[in-house]
C-alpha cells in the first residue's frame, strides 16, 4: 500500500497554495520603502578600451540619483567578484585569475560587461537618463572561438596573454596511450557540447538596504544560496563582516545553477544603497539576462576509445577546450574539470582513462555551473562515443554497454572517484522493457511506410553528486566547504522549527524535509515547519546545487534529529525514571524498552522548557540542536535513457515520440517530487540537444539573444515521459541512502537524442551530429551524407 | 518604453485625426508594436489605439469575396465559420499564428500593416490576390507589400479591411522557425475559380513575402505533388539566418508546396 | 498621467496609469497585486496570462489604459470564495504541476480560457494551447496532466449540476 505520509510518500506539497493563489513572494514582488531604482549601462562591444565614460548629461536628467562607474568601484575600493576555486594545472601552476571588476575598469570584455549605472527615483527615468551616458571606446578584435583563442593575438585578460585559464589533466595518460598502442579497435569523434543560458523564469533581481542607524545591510536577491553570496559578497568585495549583512533569498523562480552564483548586479546594489542611504533595486528583464547570467556547457571535445576485438574498453582518452567566458564566474573552473574528468569512467570498467582540458578566456558572457555542471558534458562525450563505437563495430548499443558494465561495488575508478554502489544492469534492463526495446524494428518499419526515419537511442549516465567531503573539494581547490547545516528547534509544545542551510527554488524542500522530520521525529508533517533562505535565521547553509540538497541537506537534518533525540532521551530517563540506556524512541515516544512506560515527544518537549522535574545538574533546559554534515564521499546516481525519434528527411525535422527514464536513485523520499525533477531536466536535456545554442557571431554578438532566437523548449517540443524510479541501491554513507535527481534528467537525455538521431540517419552514413539538431543541421547533414555516399 | 500619450478612439475618423499628429503612430492588437516599444526600437508622441473601432472588426462574405476588418483578430479568423466555409486555408493560417493569447489581441490590420517577412497573412493576401482597404482607397496585395517592413501605406494611412477573393480550394502549410515561432518558410497556395493556382511565399525571402510563378505555371497546369518536383526554387534571393541557410529555405518552398498540394488532394 | 478604474477580480480598482504603462506594471506597481509576473520582454513567456474581459491575454503586452473600464481576472481571483484552491488550481497541487510557482499563474489562467474554449482537450490539444507559455522547471508533463485532471474535474461537475 502506498504510504500517505513520512519518508517514500507522494505527500502533495505544502508550498503550492501560495504560488497557486498569486501569494508566492519572490524578489521583484519586494519593494522597501523610499526605494530608488537601478538601471545598468552594458556594453554593446565584445571587447573593447573604455577611453572615457561621461556621466554628466545624465547626472543631471530628471529624477537621477547619482551615476556610478567604474571609476567610483576603484576610488572607493572595492574588491572584484571573486572566483570560488582554484585549479592548479598540469604543471603545478595556479590557474590565472584576472581581477573582475564590479563595473568595467578601463576595458570592456563581453557584450553585456556593465559600464555604468543610474540610480534613479524610477525604473523608467533611470533608463531614459542612461541613454545620455557618452561612452567613448575603442574596439579590439574579439576573441569568441575558443580553437583559436591562443593563437588569435589579442588577448581578453593581461594576465593570460594566450587566453588559457589552465590546462588540467587527470589520469595516467601513459597507460592509456600503451592501451592504444594495442587496442584492436579505436573510435575517434570530435564533438562540441553547445553553449546554453539557463533561463530560469524568473530574472535575477537585487535590493540593496542599508540601514544607517543600525549601521547593517540588508541584501534580498535570487540566490539559490543566500550564505554563499554573503560570504563572498561580504569578505571579498565590500568588507562587510558576517554580523552587518544579512541575505535574504526568499522565493525563487527557479535556479538551474545560474542562481548559484555571486554576481557583480548583488555586491553593487548592497554597496550603492549605503551611498546613497537608500535601498536601491535591480531587476534584470529577460535580455539583460541573457547577457549577464552566466551560460552553461560550452565544450569542444576530441574523444577517442580504444577498444579489444570483442568491445572491451581498454582506455579512454578525451582533449577538452572548455570556455571560461571573460570572467571567472564563481565555481567556473572546478565545472570542466573536478566535475567533468572524473566523471569520465561512466558505468564501465575502462582500465585507462586520460582527460586534457585547457579553460580558455573569450570575450563572451561567463560560463559556469548550469543544471548537471560538468557532468552533462562528460556524459555525452562518453555516451556518443560509445554508440559510435557500437556503429562501426556492428554491435548492438545495449550489448556493447553491458560488456562493460562496473558490477563490483565498491569501485575505484582511474578518475579519482570512489563509487560506493550500483546496479547498472538493472536500470538498463528496465528501461529497454519500459520502451519495448525488442519491438523498434517493427515500430521503424511502420514509420518508413510514412517516409519518416525512426532511431533509437540508448545513454547510461552516471552523475557524482551531493559534492563531498571538504577535506577533498579543498584539495582540489575549492575556497570553501562542502557541508551543510541544519537546526532543529523543538518549541514548548512539540512543534517542531527547522532551520536548513539548503535553499529551495521548486525542489519542494518545505514537503520533503517535513517528511524525513516526520518519520524520524514521529509527529504529524503539521507540525514542522522548513525555514530557509535567510541568513538572520539559518545558522549556516551551502545551498543548494549539484543535487546536493536531501544527500548532505537532508542528512545535517537527520544529525540534527538524532541530537534532539539523544538530548530527549536523557530528559525522558529522568521523567520516566529509567536508565537513559533503557530509553528507546519511536513512533514519537519516548519509551523504556521491554515496558509500557513512555512520555510522548511534546511531553518531553515541554519539560525541557519548563524544567521544574528535571536532570537540571546534567543538561541545559531547552530542546534546540544545530549539527553540520560533511559528507564522506559523493553520491552516484545513475540510470538509463531510451530516446525514441522520428526524423521527417524533407525538412529535417526531429520529433521525440517516446523517452524513457529508469533512475537509480538509492532510497526515495517523495517519489512525485523526484519524477518532477527527472520531468524538468528532461526537458532541459532535450533542449539542449533538439532546440537551444547560444550562439555567438564572429564580432562576439550574442545572436541567439533572446526567445526570437533562443528556442526553448515548448509543451509541443515533448512528449508525455516514461518515467520509473528503480527500487534502486540505497547510498552507502549518508543516513538517509539518498542519492540526489535533480540533475539526472539533464545528464542523460542529450545522448539518448542525439543517438536516437545517428541512428535514424545510419543508413545515410552518418556517424555524428553536432547539437542542437535543429531542422536546418539534420536537413543539411542528409544533404551531405547523400552527396557523399553518391559519389561513393 | 519612452513615454507617449495614448488614445483609444471610437471611430475611424477620430483615429485618422489623432494619426495626422506628428509622430503618431497607429496600433492594432499591439502584438508586435508593443515588444518593439519595449526595446525601445519607436518613439511615438502619441499611440492611437484602434482597437475600440467597431467599425474595423467583423467578417462578412459579399458575394465571392470575403471581407475581413483590419481590426479583426487572429482568433475570430479562426474560429469563424464564414472564414472556414469559404477560404479553409485562412482558418488555418489565423489558428497557427503565435499562442491562443496573441491571437485573442493580434489583427489581420496589423499583420499586414507590419509585413514582418516572416509573417504569416502576407502569404495568404499574396496568393488570394486580395485587395487591401484604407481610409484612403483599396490597394492590390501584389502592390502593398514593397519588402521588409515595407507597404503601400503612406503616413497615417489606416488599413480597414481585407477583401479576399473565395478560392476554390486553399490551404496553409506552416514550418516554424524553432524558437520565434514565426514562419521560416511557409506557403499558402490556392486554387482559385479560373483554374489558376496561386502560391505565396513567407519567411524564405530576402525581400519578403513573394510568390513562386514556377510553381504556379507547374500547378496550374497540373495540379499533382509530382509536377513540384520539376520546378526549380533556387536559393538566390532566399534569406540566410541562424535558423536556416537559402538553400535550406529554397528547400522548404518545395517541401511545403507539396504538402500543400497533397493536403488539398 | 490619467485615471483609469478596472474591476479585477470583482473589486473596482482605479489607479494611475501614464500612456506606456502596461497592464502588467499597472497590477503589480499600482495594484500591489504581484501574482502576476514577468518572465520575458519578448511577449512570449507568458508568465503575465491574466484574463481581459473574459479572454487571455499577456498581460506585458497590453497597456493599462486600454483596460479602462474593463473587467479583469488574475490569478489571484482564481480561488474559491471560501479561499480554497480553485479546480484548476488544485489539479496543478494534485499533479504537481509546478516546482518553483513562476509560470504558474500564467500557466493556470491559459488553461482556463483552453477549457472554456475546449472542456475536453486532447493531450495535443492542451500542449498546443500552451504555445504562449515557458515552463522551465516542469518538462510540462504534469502540467498536460494537470489540464487533464481539471477538465475531468470540470466536466463530472457540470455533469453533477445537471
Ligand atoms: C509571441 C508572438 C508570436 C507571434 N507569432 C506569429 C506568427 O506565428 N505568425 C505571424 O504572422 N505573426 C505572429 N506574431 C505577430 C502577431 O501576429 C501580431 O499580432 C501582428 O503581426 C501584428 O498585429 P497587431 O494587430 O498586433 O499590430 P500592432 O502590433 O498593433 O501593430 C503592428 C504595426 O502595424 C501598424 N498597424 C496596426 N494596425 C494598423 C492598421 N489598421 N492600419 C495601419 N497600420 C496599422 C502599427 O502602427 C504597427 O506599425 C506573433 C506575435 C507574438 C507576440
Ligand atoms: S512577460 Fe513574458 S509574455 Fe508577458
Ligand atoms: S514551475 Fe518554474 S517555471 Fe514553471
Amino acid at each position: 500500500m502506498a504510504k500517505d505520509s513520512g519518508i517514500g510518500a507522494a505527500v502533495k506539497r505544502r508550498e503550492d497554495a501560495r504560488f497557486l493563489k498569486g501569494r508566492g513572494r519572490y524578489t521583484d514582488d519586494m519593494n522597501r520603502p523610499n526605494q530608488t531604482y537601478a538601471y545598468i549601462l552594458r556594453s554593446w562591444s565584445a571587447h573593447a578600451t573604455l577611453n572615457s565614460v561621461d556621466t554628466e548629461a545624465a547626472s543631471a536628467a530628471p529624477g537621477v540619483v547619482r551615476v556610478f562607474t567604474g571609476k567610483d568601484i576603484e576610488e572607493a575600493g572595492l574588491g572584484g567578484v571573486p572566483c570560488g576555486w582554484e585549479i592548479t594545472d598540469k604543471h603545478g601552476e595556479k590557474m590565472k585569475e584576472p581581477p573582475h571588476p564590479i563595473l568595467a575598469i578601463g576595458k570592456v570584455r563581453h557584450v553585456g560587461d556593465p559600464i555604468a549605472v543610474v540610480v534613479a527615483e524610477n525604473y523608467q527615468q533611470a533608463r531614459d537618463a542612461a541613454e545620455m551616458i557618452d561612452v567613448d571606446m575603442t574596439d579590439l578584435p574579439a576573441v569568441v572561438d575558443m580553437r583559436t583563442a591562443e593563437t588569435i593575438g589579442s588577448a581578453v585578460h593581461d594576465e593570460a596573454t594566450d587566453n588559457l585559464c589552465y590546462d588540467w589533466e587527470l589520469g595516467d595518460g601513459e597507460a592509456a596511450d600503451k592501451a592504444f598502442a594495442e587496442a584492436a579497435h579505436i573510435t575517434t569523434l570530435e564533438l562540441i557540447n553547445n553553449r546554453l543560458v539557463a533561463n530560469p523564469m524568473e530574472p535575477r533581481c537585487a535590493i540593496g538596504d542599508y540601514d544607517e542607524d543600525a549601521d547593517h545591510y540588508t541584501l534580498y536577491t535570487t540566490s539559490q544560496n543566500p550564505h554563499v553570496i554573503r560570504l563572498l559578497m561580504g569578505a571579498f568585495v565590500l568588507s562587510i563582516p558576517e554580523h552587518k549583512l544579512r541575505v535574504y533569498a526568499p522565493d525563487v523562480g527557479g535556479g538551474f545553477g545560474t542562481k548559484i552564483f555571486h554576481y557583480a548586479e548583488e555586491a553593487f546594489v548592497t554597496w550603492a544603497s549605503a551611498q546613497l542611504k537608500r535601498p536601491v533595486k535591480w531587476t534584470s528583464d529577460r535580455s539583460e539576462a541573457f547577457i549577464s547570467d552566466a551560460h552553461g556547457r560550452d565544450h569542444v571535445t576530441k574523444a577517442e576509445l580504444a577498444m579489444d576485438a570483442e568491445g572491451k574498453f581498454l582506455a579512454l582518452r578525451a582533449d577538452t577546450r572548455a570556455n571560461m567566458g571573460a570572467y571567472l564566474s564563481t565555481f567556473a573552473p572546478s565545472i570542466p574539470t573536478w566535475l567533468h574528468g572524473t566523471l569520465l569512467a561512466g558505468q564501465y570498467l575502462t582500465p585507462a582513462v586520460h582527460v586534457r582540458v585547457r579553460a580558455m578566456f573569450t570575450n563572451t558572457v561567463p560560463v559556469d555551473a548550469y543544471r548537471g555542471a560538468g557532468r552533462p558534458e562528460a556524459t555525452y562525450l562518453l555516451e556518443r562515443i560509445i554508440n559510435k563505437a557500437a556503429q562501426e563495430m556492428g554491435m548492438d548499443q545495449a550489448e556493447l554497454r553491458r560488456k562493460n558494465f562496473i558490477r563490483s561495488f565498491p569501485y575505484a575508478t582511474p578518475v579519482a572517484l570512489e563509487y560506493d554502489t550500483g546496479d547498472y544492469d538493472a536500470t538498463l534492463d528496465a528501461v529497454m522493457e519500459m520502451a519495448d526495446y525488442k519491438g523498434f524494428e517493427a515500430r521503424k518499419a511502420e514509420s518508413a511506410s510514412r517516409g519518416k526515419l525512426r532511431g533509437i537511442g540508448l545513454s547510461c549516465y552516471i552523475e557524482a553528486c551531493g559534492i563531498a567531503p571538504s577535506s577533498l573539494v579543498g584539495s582540489l581547490g575549492a575556497r570553501a566547504g562542502l557541508y551543510e547545516a541544519a537546526t532543529i528547534r523543538v518549541n514548548p509544545t512539540g512543534s517542531v522549527t527547522v532551520m536548513t542551510g539548503s535553499h529551495s527554488h521548486g525542489q519542494g524542500h518545505e514537503t520533503t524535509f517535513a517528511q524525513v522530520v516526520s518519520d524520524a521525529l514521529g509527529i504529524p508533517a503539521d507540525q514542522i515547519e522548513i525555514v530557509h533562505g535567510d541568513t538572520d535565521k539559518i545558522p549556516f547553509g551551502m545551498g543548494t546545487y549539484g543535487s546536493r540538497s536531501l544527500a548532505v541537506g537532508g542528512s545535517a537534518i537527520v544529525k540534527a534529529v538524532d541530537k534532539v533525540v539523544a538530548k530527549g532521551k536523557k530528559i525522558a530517563a529522568h521523567l520516566l525514571e529509567a536508565a537513559e540506556s533503557d530509553i528507546v524512541f519511536e513512533d514519537g515516544h519516548y519509551k523504556v524498552a521491554g515496558t509500557d512506560k513512555a512520555k510522548a515527544f511534546a511531553e518531553v518537549s515541554l519539560a525541557a522548557y519548563v524544567p521544574h522535574n528535571y536532570p537540571i545538574e546534567e543538561i541545559e533546559p531547552g530542546l534546540e540542536e544545530t549539527a553540520f554534515y560533511d559528507p564522506k564521499n559523493f553520491t552516484y546516481p545513475a540510470g538509463s535513457y531510451l530516446c525514441e525519434v522520428e526524423v521527417d528527411p524533407e525538412t529535417g525535422k526531429v520529433e521525440i515520440v517516446a523517452l524513457s527514464a529508469s533512475d537509480d536513485f538509492g532510497n526515495v523520499v517523495n517519489p512525485m517530487i523526484v519524477e518532477g525533477q527527472v520531468h524538468g531536466g528532461l526537458a532541459q536535456g532535450i533542449g539542449q540537444a533538439m532546440l537551444e545554442n547560444a550562439t555567438y557571431d564572429e564580432h562576439g554578438q550574442l545572436v541567439a539573444g533572446s526567445y526570437m532566437d533562443y528556442a526553448m523548449p515548448l509543451a509541443v517540443d515533448l512528449p508525455s515521459f516514461n518515467v520509473e524510479t528503480a527500487e534502486g541501491t540505497p547510498c552507502t554513507h549518508n543516513p538517509l541512502g539518498v542519492k540526489g535527481c535533480g540533475e539526472a534528467g539533464a545528464i542523460g537525455s542529450p545522448p539518448a537524442v542525439v543517438n536516437a538521431v545517428v541512428d535514424a540517419l545510419k543508413d545515410y552514413g552518418v556517424d555524428h551530429i553536432d547539437m542542437p539538431v535543429t531542422p536546418l543541421r539534420v536537413w543539411t547533414t542528409i544533404q551531405n551524407a547523400s552527396v557523399k555516399q553518391a559519389a561513393e | 518604453m519612452y513615454s507617449f500619450d495614448y488614445t483609444k478612439p471610437t471611430d475611424l475618423s477620430a483615429a485618422v485625426d489623432s494619426l495626422g499628429t506628428e509622430g503618431a503612430q497607429a496600433m492594432g492588437g499591439g502584438q508586435t508594436l508593443i515588444p518593439v516599444l519595449k526595446q525601445r526600437l519607436s518613439q511615438p508622441s502619441i499611440l492611437v489605439d484602434l482597437s475600440g473601432i467597431e467599425s474595423l472588426k467583423g467578417i462578412r462574405r459579399m458575394g465571392d469575396m470575403l471581407v475581413i476588418g483590419a481590426g479583426t483578430t487572429h482568433g475570430a479568423v479562426a474560429g469563424s465559420s464564414d472564414v472556414s466555409g469559404a477560404i479553409a486555408g485562412l482558418t488555418e493560417l489565423a489558428g497557427k499564428i503565435g499562442d491562443p493569447q496573441v491571437r485573442n489581441r493580434g489583427t489581420i490590420g496589423g499583420s499586414l500593416a507590419n509585413n514582418d517577412p516572416a509573417a504569416c497573412y502576407p502569404s495568404a493576401a499574396l496568393a488570394l490576390g486580395a485587395t487591401i482597404e484604407t481610409n484612403k482607397r483599396e490597394i492590390a496585395a501584389d502592390d502593398f507589400f514593397q519588402g521588409l517592413y515595407a507597404t503601400a501605406l503612406e503616413e497615417g494611412e489606416v488599413i480597414t479591411a481585407v477583401k479576399f477573393p473565395i478560392p476554390v480550394a486553399s490551404t496553409y502549410q506552416k514550418f516554424e522557425q524553432p524558437a520565434s515561432r514565426f514562419s521560416l518558410t511557409s506557403v499558402f497556395l490556392a486554387k482559385m475559380a479560373d483554374g489558376s493556382v496561386r502560391v505565396g511565399v513567407t519567411g524564405a525571402g530576402a525581400d519578403g513575402v513573394f510568390r513562386h510563378a514556377g510553381l504556379e505555371q507547374a500547378l496550374s497546369a497540373n495540379f499533382a505533388a509530382s509536377a513540384v518536383d520539376g520546378v526549380e526554387v533556387s536559393a538566390e534571393g532566399m534569406s540566410n539566418d541562424l535558423h536556416a541557410t537559402p538553400e535550406f529555405r529554397a528547400n522548404l518552398v518545395k517541401v511545403m508546396t507539396k504538402r500543400a498540394v497533397e493536403a488539398l488532394s | 498621467m490619467s485615471t483609469i478604474s478596472i474591476t479585477v477580480n470583482g473589486k473596482q480598482k482605479s489607479g494611475d496609469a501614464q500612456g506606456n504603462t502596461l497592464l502588467v506594471d499597472f497590477l503589480r506597481s499600482e495594484l500591489k497585486m504581484t501574482g502576476t509576473h514577468v518572465g520575458c520582454d519578448t511577449s512570449q513567456c507568458g508568465a503575465c496570462v491574466v484574463h481581459v474581459n473574459g479572454e487571455s491575454v499577456k498581460s506585458c503586452s497590453v497597456f493599462a489604459s486600454a483596460c479602462d473600464g474593463a473587467t479583469v481576472t488574475t490569478i489571484e481571483g482564481m480561488a474559491n470564495d471560501d479561499g480554497s484552491l480553485g479546480v484548476i488550481q488544485a489539479a496543478f497541487q494534485e499533479q504537481h504541476g509546478l516546482q518553483c510557482g513562476f509560470c504558474t499563474p500564467g500557466m493556470v489562467m491559459s488553461i482556463a480560457e483552453m477549457l472554456k474554449n475546449n472542456p475536453q482537450p486532447t493531450e495535443a490539444e492542451i500542449r498546443e494551447g500552451l504555445k504562449g507559455n515557458i515552463c522551465r522547471c516542469t518538462g510540462y508533463h504534469n502540467i498536460v496532466k494537470a489540464a487533464q485532471s481539471a477538465a475531468a474535474a470540470l466536466a463530472g461537475a457540470a455533469q453533477a449540476a445537471e
